[in-house]
């Protein structure tokens, strides 16, 4: 891929995606607070579910695509699937920070308090954002592209494997209170119709979003590397032209007949 | 296989030995960490009763991020990590040798920290065998998961903080399994502890082996 005088990461496709993701989100705006009605158990809350289950569903998502991604890079080495790795696990943190806080917001709410021990999903997906938050601190210790190829691929994956571990032993711990686990469940309320089209609808558009992202940050993340690769390739040879149009001075100013 | 794995073990214990830091810089700052949760909770005795399994294991996890720092200071000294790699030693042979060299040291700390809990909290014993299987394989799967991430924290200059944001998430359920098992163990909270270590023993289990896969990966960037 030839990567001379790119000047923008968007391309045709790119922008149309962004355009339809803005009329997009406008409708989904208008679908959540405007057309969709209030739940008659939950009222109002239930719009910030709109929003906070497809976040929630796209950061599975992320994670899985760096874990494979990483799986990938140890498999075939090729670069390409390190920064695919890399630029989900962006992507994820964030989407993951989104979905604390919005479900957050639900829970004060719904349960009158932010934090609930005894809600497994909640404490699973804290500890699946301290852990990817180290991944992406593994990604940023200087270090040969390689090195920090392989490195995060490793975190990456133990990250994907502890999913299961975590979500399985926080929820036997939380265990013990287990009626009121049932009362706290987002399942109690059963969307139909337009809320359920506004939550399918949210999941589409959240999927487009972090494909835009996704896009996006993975060109930034492979200019980088050809800058990193390339940058110092053609500085050398500048400087060496440099070099020996110097010689070829000098020699010419002494007057010798020896060839530059 | 076996007797790689025995060499390098041999090695770090034998360092480990002579130059004590375990025992002698290590050891103590987890008895210090119990005696400041006990200012910390204000001396009720209640309390440090009941919690006594968690405060046990939060304080062999913090314990264990230095015991792992220090084993693979030990091998960032001298180039010795490109010895380690051109000793022709397998990866895997390595890793289960510092994980196992590693497990005896934390042992020894949790025998030491196990009296100053019984001294400082005063917790009942209800199932001694529970409590010491509990140990056992808890142990394995930190010394497991310390022995990937110090190899990959090893040599970096941010070595130090990077070490515990890897490790201690990734041993959140360690934490939560060994101790609800303790709890069984010291009659604190009425669970079944044997299922715990169940999943104990299962978490030990990915961690070794994935630890033995993938170390050499990481081994190869020194």
């Amino acid at each position: 891929m030839s990567t001379a005088g790119v000047t923008s990461t968007s391309s045709r496709s790119t922008r149309v995606l962004g355009g339809l993701l803005v009329v997009g989100i406008v409708f989904h705006l208008l679908l959540s607070f405007v057309w969709s009605d209030a739940d008659a158990s939950q009222g109002d809350l239930v719009r910030i579910l709109y929003i906070h289950v497809p976040l929630a569903w796209l950061m599975y998502l992320a994670f899985s695509v760096t874990a494979f991604g990483g799986l990938m890079y140890l498999w075939k080495r090729s670069v390409w699937w390190d920064l695919i790795a890399g630029a989900s696990a962006e992507v994820g943190v964030v989407f993951c920070a989104l979905a604390l806080v919005t479900g957050a917001i639900w829970g004060r709410h719904t349960w009158g308090t932010y934090w609930e021990w005894t809600d497994v999903r909640i404490v699973t997906t804290l500890i699946l954002l301290l852990l990817y938050v180290g991944y992406l601190a593994v990604r940023r210790i200087p270090a040969e592209p390689e090195q920090r190829s392989r490195r995060s691929a490793v975190v990456g994956i133990v990250g994907a494997l502890n999913i299961p571990i975590v979500h399985f032993s926080v929820s036997w711990w939380a265990d013990r209170t287990l009626h009121q686990k049932a009362t706290v469940a987002i399942g109690d309320t059963k969307l139909e119709g337009l809320m359920l089209f506004s939550l399918f609808f949210g999941l589409v558009l959240f999927t487009g979003i972090y494909a835009w992202l996704m896009i996006h940050r993975f060109r930034i993340a492979w200019l980088e590397d050809q800058l990193d690769h390339h940058g110092l390739d053609t500085a050398l040879a500048e400087r060496r032209a440099e070099g020996s149009r110097g010689v070829a001075r000098a020699v010419g100013m002494v007057g010798t007949g020896v060839d530059a | 296989m076996l007797r790689e794995i025995a060499l390098v073990a041999g090695k770090d214990l034998r360092i480990e030995w002579r130059s004590r830091v375990a025992i002698g810089q290590v050891a103590p700052f987890a008895v210090l960490v119990l005696v400041l949760f006990g200012f910390a909770l204000d001396a009720d005795t209640e309390a440090l009763r009941t919690f006594t399994g968690g405060l046990f294991w939060i304080t062999v996890l913090f314990a264990a991020v230095l015991a792992i720092q220090r084993s693979f200071a030990l091998e960032s000294a001298d180039g010795n990590r490109d010895a380690l790699r051109l000793s022709g030693l397998e990866p895997a042979a390595i890793f289960f040798g510092k994980a196992g060299a590693l497990a005896v040291q934390m042992l020894v700390l949790e025998a030491v920290l196990g009296v100053g809990v019984a001294v400082l909290y005063g917790p009942h014993l209800d199932d001694g065998v529970l409590l010491v299987a509990t140990a056992g394989v808890a142990t394995i799967g930190v010394a497991a998961a310390g022995t990937l991430y110090g190899v990959l924290a090893a040599g970096l200059r941010v070595r130090e903080t990077i070490l515990p944001i890897l490790l201690l998430p990734v041993l959140a359920p360690v934490l939560i399994g060994a101790t609800r098992a303790f709890d069984d163990a010291l009659g604190t909270v009425a669970v079944n502890g044997w299922n715990w270590l169940a999943l104990l023993g299962l978490t030990a289990l990915v961690y070794v082996a994935f630890g033995a896969l993938a170390f050499g990966v990481l081994l190869e960037d020194a």
